[in-house]
């Protein structure tokens, strides 16, 4: 709004309510209008300021794609990596500095595609960080080809005549590999997609979220699912809350029914406990722990 | 800055170079390194992690080598000294998170104990061939830094070499040493912790509102922060600006580019390293790295007893490339004749410094041994001709 009318408006000019965590100076962004990604970082910004963790200490960390560019957004130490990459990179800034709180965000492709490996491996560690996960079932940026979490018979430009591959449930995938927290929202579920966010921040070891979230000018027009509002209504429609619901029963078939809620909350020895805990037992007080580049002796 | 004496394995030792390189990490002050087994690297890794929960600092065996790059380049950023090891098909595996580190210009040691490729190649064997992979084996275009040792005792100190190099000018610097010098045992002096001197990065003292992640400083480098300080900095692999902000356009590109490279190459004089031997008269120089420096030596000799000149240039920086003394010392004499173990890599470098002056000539070995010195002295005489 210009200044003169808002100043004859008597306008009071507020400032935007998430300024605390966002990068005003890169808005706008670059997501479609009705793309869900930014909803999802609403939740994470309202989830932040709850969880009262010192935000210096928070770090994002993104692979590629749209949600990828969420690190690009956030005021917060923010890396965006190589595609497939954030978890092992974050595992790396969290052991480089274990005061740091790191959470990945980014999207179906590059966490559960290309970067499945890395993503088994630190569930199994129990390495310490949140993983946000947008599955928007489809690799967006690179135009909507087919991804490991495209229901079966959905079209994709690599899969013009439908998808015959059977794809992950992803939060039976973390559950099984050992991760401590569990969850399933779409990004209709604001509220409870943020209160997840912050009770698996205050958690220790290997949290995962997944956020069902609509690709509109991708995933909907080849789909013929109409706009990123319909997609939303249909959530509205088709999510059925099951807390503790058993994981193997999550499967997302092609505009079917979606099981969300809570699903794992456990507590398992993270990987830096263990490792600190083992060497304690072995080299009593030999052992030297690490504390981090600033915890010099 | 001196060395911590707690890290420092002080006295006189029996080590392979494996063994070298990971005391000379631990004195260096490497507080993360991530690993996945290779042959013939793993000795580097298994010593430190023998060795670290005693000396401090964390050591994680990865579930591949792109994880161990990329937990490197994040270890990094939040303010450790770090590490990873490597042979042949993991290298190639790091290329992509190299190319990160490049870009995030992130301060890391990558070690490289060549074995022969291509491919699954010769595991346990010897090679120097990824000598050029090393240089731009990752896409794009960049700068690294790479040493190569000859001996245990060299891994030792080129270990640390390598991180002083790499915490100065930001920049992912490389070991390159191969089986041989991997898995030969030899003494290892290793001196006390207030002999080894340790380049400190500089951290910024600006505060956040008016610091610049990516704005270099006088020598093409820019001040440095890490994860947890409060400045709230964004780092990405795309093109970006002195804020870190990506900029998708020519001008971002060539401005980022060309300091990436020149932050190199403009201070090449002061990175350069080599060892010069009889070159004043010499009609001939040898030119050569890591093992086969070594190797030539009984060639060097031979020919000298019958009469030839023959000088010595041995690179311990391999990259960037001492082409200003190549091309001084090309005007002076009749060739270069260099051996590695390879079918030419580092001759090519030769034979683009000389501008024509001299011949240099390539004394090749496909890998899975050292040369025959006789090969190296038949290099020598048919350079004389
Ligand atoms: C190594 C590598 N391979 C391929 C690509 C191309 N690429 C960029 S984004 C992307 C898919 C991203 O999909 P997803 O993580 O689901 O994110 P979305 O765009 O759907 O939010 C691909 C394949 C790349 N950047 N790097
Ligand atoms: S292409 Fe899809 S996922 Fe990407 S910004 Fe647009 S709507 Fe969002
Ligand atoms: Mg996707």
């Amino acid at each position: 709004m210009n200044e003169t009318l808002t100043k004859e408006m008597g306008v009071i000019e507020e400032k935007h309510p998430m300024e605390n965590i966002l990068r005003m100076d890169r808005i706008p962004h670059i997501w479609c209008p009705t793309c869900g990604i930014g909803i999802a970082v609403t939740s994470f910004a309202i989830a932040l300021e709850k969880s009262k963790i010192p935000l210096d200490q928070v770090c994002v960390v993104s692979g590629i794609g749209c949600s990828g560019r969420v690190a690009g957004y956030v005021k917060l130490d923010s890396f965006h990596s190589t595609h497939g990459r954030a978890i092992p990179f974050a595992t790396g800034l969290k052991l480089g500095n274990p005061k740091l709180k790191t959470v990945v965000f980014s999207g179906d492709g590059d966490i559960i595609g290309i970067g499945g490996n890395h993503f088994i491996h630190s569930a199994r560690r129990n390495m310490d960080m949140l993983v946000l996960c947008i599955n928007n079932f489809i690799y967006a940026m690179t135009g909507g080809q087919l991804a490991a979490t495209t229901p079966l018979t959905a079209n994709t430009s690599t899969s013009p005549y439908g998808n015959y591959e059977t794809p992950f449930n992803l939060p039976y995938l973390a559950d099984s590999c050992g991760a401590v927290y569990v969850a399933r929202w779409t990004v209709l579920h604001v509220r409870r997609l943020a209160n997840s966010i912050t009770e698996a921040l205050n958690k220790k070891g290997f949290s995962f979220i997944e956020i069902i979230c609509p690709c509109s000018t991708i995933y909907a027009r080849r789909n013929r699912l109409g706009s990123g509002l319909d997609l939303m209504k249909f959530y509205h429609d088709n999510s059925i809350i099951k807390h503790g619901a058993n994981t193997k029963e999550l499967d997302i078939g092609f505009q079917q029914k979606i099981i969300v809620g809570k699903f794992v909350d456990r507590e398992r020895p993270t990987f830096l406990e263990s490792l600190n805990d083992w060497n304690r037992k072995v080299f009593g007080d030999k052992f030297k722990e690490y504390g981090g580049p600033d915890d010099g002796d | 800055m001196k060395a911590d004496p707690k890290r420092v394995l002080t006295g006189e030792h029996y080590l392979d170079g494996d063994h070298a390189c990971a005391e000379g990490a631990l004195a260096a002050g490497c507080t993360f390194i991530a690993g996945y087994p290779i042959t013939p690297s793993t000795e580097v890794v298994e010593r430190i992690s023998e060795r670290i929960p005693t000396v401090g600092g964390i050591f994680i065996q990865m579930e591949d080598e792109l994880a161990s790059m990329a937990a490197v380049v994040g270890a990094s950023w939040s303010g450790a000294k770090a590490l990873t090891v490597t042979s042949g098909p993991g290298f190639s595996l790091m290329m992509e998170n190299i190319g990160l580190a490049c870009m995030l210009e992130a301060p890391c040691v990558i070690i490289n104990v060549q074995r022969g490729g291509p491919s699954t190649g010769l595991p346990t064997l010897t090679g120097q061939a990824d000598m050029m992979q090393v240089r731009w084996g990752s896409h794009g275009d960049y700068e690294i830094i790479a040493l190569s040792p000859n001996s245990p005792q060299e891994c030792f100190f080129f270990t640390i070499k390598a991180f002083n190099l790499s915490e100065k000018y930001r920049v992912p610097a490389f070991v390159m040493t191969d089986e041989c010098v991997g898995h030969m045992t030899e003494k290892v002096i290793i001196p006390e912790a207030d002999k080894i001197e340790l380049f400190q990065r500089r951290y910024t003292k600006l505060p956040p509102e008016e610091y610049l992640p990516f704005k270099p400083g006088p020598n093409l480098v820019p001040e440095m922060v890490k994860a947890g300080d409060g400045y709230r900095i964004h780092a990405t692999g795309l093109t970006h600006d002195e804020k870190g902000y990506p900029v998708m356009n020519w001008e971002a590109q060539e401005k980022l580019v060309r300091r990436l490279v020149e932050k190199i190459r403009k201070n090449a004089d002061d990175i350069v390293e080599y060892e010069e031997e009889e070159t004043d008269d010499a009609e001939i120089v040898l030119l050569s790295y890591g093992i086969s420096s070594r190797v030539a030596i009984p060639a060097i000799q031979k020919a000298r007893a019958e009469g030839i000149k023959v000088g010595v240039l041995r690179l311990i920086v391999v990259w960037p490339f001492p082409e200003k003394r190549v091309y001084e010392l090309s005007k002076k004499i009749k060739a270069f004749v260099v051996p590695e173990i390879n079918y030419g890599q580092i001759v090519l470098e030769v034979e683009r410094s000389v501008h024509g002056e001299c011949d240099a000539i390539l004394v090749p070995h496909g890998g899975g041994w050292v040369h025959n010195p006789e090969d190296i002295y038949r290099g020598i005489k048919e350079a004389v001709k």
